[in-house]
């Protein structure tokens, strides 16, 4: 009996040890295994550039893939980057690119108080490690550098749109310098502005104001300016014909430029006496809040005319129906797109994107404002010829044209 | 003078911005942030004007006992409570913690929340009675429009079967074809307007906003 | 008046008391639509579908709460999809009204995480969603213009705190991010004209993957940015709401509102109808007459 139970824990410590042996066996086979990837091949052309048509702070890295890049055993799984700005030493981790990329832009802060500060003209160096499924083999190429970042002084992507502002804008003098030397310029017939006259007229008529709406733009906005424009022109014939002029407004630099304009306007007229600060009003930078209000001013005060001139947006309609409903006659020009079709819909007149713009040189008719809207026709033309060219390019696959029309950055 | 000073600092700064957008360099993007910052100095300054403004009106109209003078009451009402609340009864003048203050909060989710949504929804009522109103057709044009807008409302109707996909496929040319050329050559137009406007703004040819002594 | 003219000078308070009737039954009766699924929507789900645990997202909140009929739809359907798959979002609000009301969707959206789901066949379990770790609310500034521009070269010039008055450095998931070249794409939800400041100022100065979430007035005007490349996709209104939740699988208040607005549709083009036929029929008679 005690022989057997001898043999059994014989058995058993040998059953352990061996298993132990075979499990060890295992890892030293694994390990062998694993020890067995032989460092991948090196990318190559390690090339860091200064990140060109920027501010500096960047360095773009080209290099050609290693040769086991995506293949076999010793499979290049990605690269990792290293910067420092000493040859020998200090090298970190800039970022890693993924198995089959070429390109690396390393990006810095431009001022010192960022965490990752990278600054112009300092040297970096840098390397490239190929980088397998073991994080111990890899391959390095060797350091290079020193390159600097600088930050550029014209941006060549924009190059194009520098060429087409430049020349817009000799034509546009041009054309402004022949209407002044007297030359006669034809524009066309627009409904909406000459109406503009007969609404005063008939609010002049009719004993009621007439309400003047600048829109949700503020003061930078082009169509509110245009509008200031619009509005001046407005004002005046309105101190002219004594008839009563409400400008709620939405933001209130706006306000100031257009209490200033109706000023100037009333002043022009003769009729400095008659301006009344309180014509033109602040009332809330609350899209809806401010519709609220007009509405309310509509139904109350019911205005003969309103005139809506600027960029609006989901209040359009809201606008406009109201005064539809409070029987007013109603002209509308806005830059907004996607408000065109509701003030179509709901207004008697309506201008439609730039002849927004091309009201206030409709009004006044003097030379100058007509001259750049000539230019602007002939702008219009030149797009029509390039599309036509842009057209046949793409059928013919002049690739080298189409490329030149790419959007910059 | 008065005249002259504004008209060169607009043609200095305009010219300053334009060349801003050319030049990448870290001077031209400071030159940048340092006047946008400005810009919104002065855009705080102008809204203590504004709101100066909309006070002295809605007092002239409620001392004068004009039709509707009621509603210049509430105007000041709700002007003061978010102003006294906003500010934490004048305990925080800083927004963040003004913003937290519980009374703030419900008159934000309670009041203005459900006004401006309610205000919102009444566009589609407002183009129900449009669309009815104005939908006729008057002339080829007119019928063309109207005959667009039905084959675009009715395009994600579930009840009309293999009939709503061709409404589909006809919704789909129409947003990218006519749409689309329409709305590229209004936008192109605008374009070019707006650098004639900036340009007029910037040689001082249009000076409504400047006034006159 | 015959009725022929009754039918073309229709009193439009009719007009508004049947609208809302049909708006009042068709959401007391619960149903169901079928909702086909358009390929610019598609675009955007399936971009979301790709990215990877720890990949960073900005979804800018330009829109007032008159608009989150038709967008707050699409704020749960896409940030929950982000924080399901541990994707991290960084959150701006450029319109005035919109932090306080953007602050409460995240709370919304973070309480729903909290909860088991299974969305396409997929099983998420439910968890914390922390501020700072998950997610960052950089808040509201004005001029949106140069808030998009200065974003563009670092987060920290227009916001050096978040939402919340902490600063940025100091917040884990934002230590490596600068700017929009760490941001797999910008979701822009809005109804103003925000959306033109992101794609002037933003997407075309520094050319990071754009989509748009837009009122149904707004989406027809962006498809030439689609087009162009500008943008990968657009969600349009109610509409595109409801087809990015079935597409994610999430049904939400989209999908209910999409089926009264399939009859308001129908009651519109009744009434347009109506109109015409009384047109035409005074037309002619005048004309014979």
């Amino acid at each position: 009996m005690k022989f057997k139970i001898w043999a059994v824990c014989c058995l058993a410590i040998l059953g352990m040890i061996s298993s132990g042996m075979a499990q060890e066996n295992a890892d030293t086979a694994n390990r062998a295994t694993t020890a067995s990837i032989s460092p991948p091949a090196p990318p190559g052309n390690l090339e860091p550039k200064d990140t060109p048509d920027d501010n500096g702070h960047s360095i773009t890295l080209g290099w050609s893939l290693s040769p086991d890049d995506g293949a076999g055993n010793k499979s290049v799984l990605g690269y990792k980057i290293f910067r420092s700005t000493n040859r020998d030493t200090g090298f970190v981790e800039r970022g890693v690119s993924p198995s089959g990329s070429k390109e690396y832009v390393d990006m810095g802060g431009a001022i010192p108080e960022e965490n990752d500060y990278m600054p112009n003209d300092t040297d970096y160096y840098y390397k490239l490690r190929a980088v397998t499924s073991d994080s111990t083999v890899y391959s390095e190429t060797g350091v290079i550098g020193p390159t600097q970042t600088t930050g550029e002084w014209f941006n060549r992507g924009r190059t194009l749109v520098l060429v087409f502002v430049l020349i817009f804008a000799m034509v546009t003098v041009f054309f402004i310098r022949k209407a002044r030397s007297g030359a006669e310029l034809f524009v066309r017939r627009l409904a909406g502005i000459e109406a503009v006259d007969e609404a005063i007229g008939r609010a002049t008529e009719m004993g009621k104001p007439i309400l003047y709406v600048l829109g949700l733009g503020t003061a930078s906005d082009i169509a509110t300016i245009a509008s200031f424009s619009i509005l001046g022109r407005v004002a005046k014939k309105i101190a002219e014909y004594q008839t009563g002029l409400i400008v709620p407004c939405y933001d209130a630099i706006v306000m100031t430029v257009a209490q200033e304009t109706v000023r100037t306007a009333f002043l022009d007229a003769g009729r400095p006496d008659a301006y009344n600060e309180d014509m033109v009003y602040y009332v809330t930078s609350n899209q809806f809040g401010y519709v609220a209000a007009v509405n309310g001013t509509m139904l109350r005060q019911m205005p003969a005319t309103n005139i809506y001139m600027g960029t609006f947006f989901a209040e359009s309609l809201l606008l406009a129906e109201t005064g539809a409903l409070a029987g007013s006659v109603q002209i509308a020009g806005t830059d907004q797109v996607a408000q065109i079709p509701f003030f179509v819909v709901a207004c008697d007149y309506t201008l439609i994107g730039e002849e927004l713009y091309a009201a206030s040189a409709y009004l006044s008719r003097e030379p100058i404002l007509l001259g750049s809207l000539k230019a602007q026709d002939y702008g219009k033309a030149a797009v029509i010829a390039l599309s036509i060219i842009g057209i046949i390019a793409a059928q013919f696959n002049w690739t080298w044209l189409v490329e030149l029309f790419k959007s910059a950055n | 003078m008065k005249r002259q000073v504004p008209l060169m600092l607009v043609f200095t700064l305009a010219l300053v911005m334009i060349i801003q957008y050319f030049v990448p360099n870290d001077l031209s993007l400071d030159t940048n942030e340092f006047l946008l910052k400005w810009i919104i100095i002065i855009g705080v300054f102008a809204m203590a004007l504004g709101i100066w403004s909309l006070i002295r009106v809605s007092y002239e109209k409620i001392k004068r006992r004009v039709p509707g003078w009621q509603y210049p009451i509430a105007t000041l009402l709700g002007l003061a409570a978010m102003i006294i609340f906003g500010f934490d009864y004048g305990r925080h003048f800083s927004t963040a913690e003004g913003l937290n203050n519980p009374m703030f909060l419900k008159f934000f989710l309670y009041i203005i929340i459900p006004i401006q949504s309610t205000m919102f929804a009444l566009l589609a009522f407002y183009i129900a009675s449009a669309a009815y109103r104005a939908f006729r057709a008057r002339s080829a044009l007119a019928t063309l429009l109207l005959l667009a807008a039905l084959i675009v409302m009715l395009r994600f109707n579930p009840y009309l079967g293999i009939f709503g996909q061709y409404l589909e496929r006809t919704t789909s040319w129409l947003l990218n074809v006519p749409n689309l050329a329409a709305k590229r050559a209004i936008i192109i137009g605008i374009g070019l307007g707006s650098v004639a406007t900036a340009l007029k703004v910037m040689l001082g040819i249009e000076r409504a906003y400047m006034g006159k002594d | 008046m015959n009725i022929f003219d009754r039918l073309m000078r229709m009193d439009r308070r009719w007009v508004f008391l049947l609208v809302a009737l049909v708006c009042a039954i068709t959401y007391a009766i619960p149903f169901k639509i079928k909702l086909n699924k358009s390929p610019e929507v598609k675009a955007v789900f399936s971009f979301m579908d790709t990215l990877k645990a720890g990949d960073i997202i900005f979804v800018a909140v330009d829109y007032d709460p008159s608009s989150m009929a038709e967008l707050n739809p699409m704020f749960y359907a896409i940030v929950e999809q982000a924080f399901r798959k541990e994707v991290k979002v960084i959150f701006s609000a450029l319109s005035q009204n919109a932090p306080t009301m953007a602050d409460q969707l995240i709370k919304d959206v973070a309480d729903s995480v909290k909860q088991d789901r299974t969305y396409n066949g997929k099983f998420y379990k439910g968890r914390e969603i922390k501020n700072g770790v998950d997610y960052t609310f950089l808040g509201y500034k004005p001029y949106p213009a140069l808030i998009i521009l200065a974003m563009g070269q670092n987060f920290r010039i227009p916001f050096p705190t978040d939402y919340y008055g902490v600063p940025l450095d100091s917040l884990p998931m934002m230590k490596k991010i600068r700017n929009y070249d760490q941001c797999k794409c910008v979701v822009d939800l809005s109804a103003s004209n925000a959306t033109d400041m992101w794609i002037t100022y933003g997407q075309s100065r520094y050319n990071f993957p754009l989509a748009l979430g837009l009122t149904g007035v707004m989406s027809a005007d962006y498809y030439p940015y689609l087009n162009s490349g500008q943008v990968f996709g657009i969600m349009g209104g109610l509409l595109g709401a409801a087809q990015y939740e079935a597409l994610a699988d999430n049904p939400g208040a989209a999908m209910d509102g999409m089926r009264i607005q399939v009859f308001a549709h129908i009651v519109i083009i009744l009434f347009i109808l109506m109109g015409n036929i009384g047109y035409l029929v005074s037309r002619r008679k005048s004309k014979k007459g």
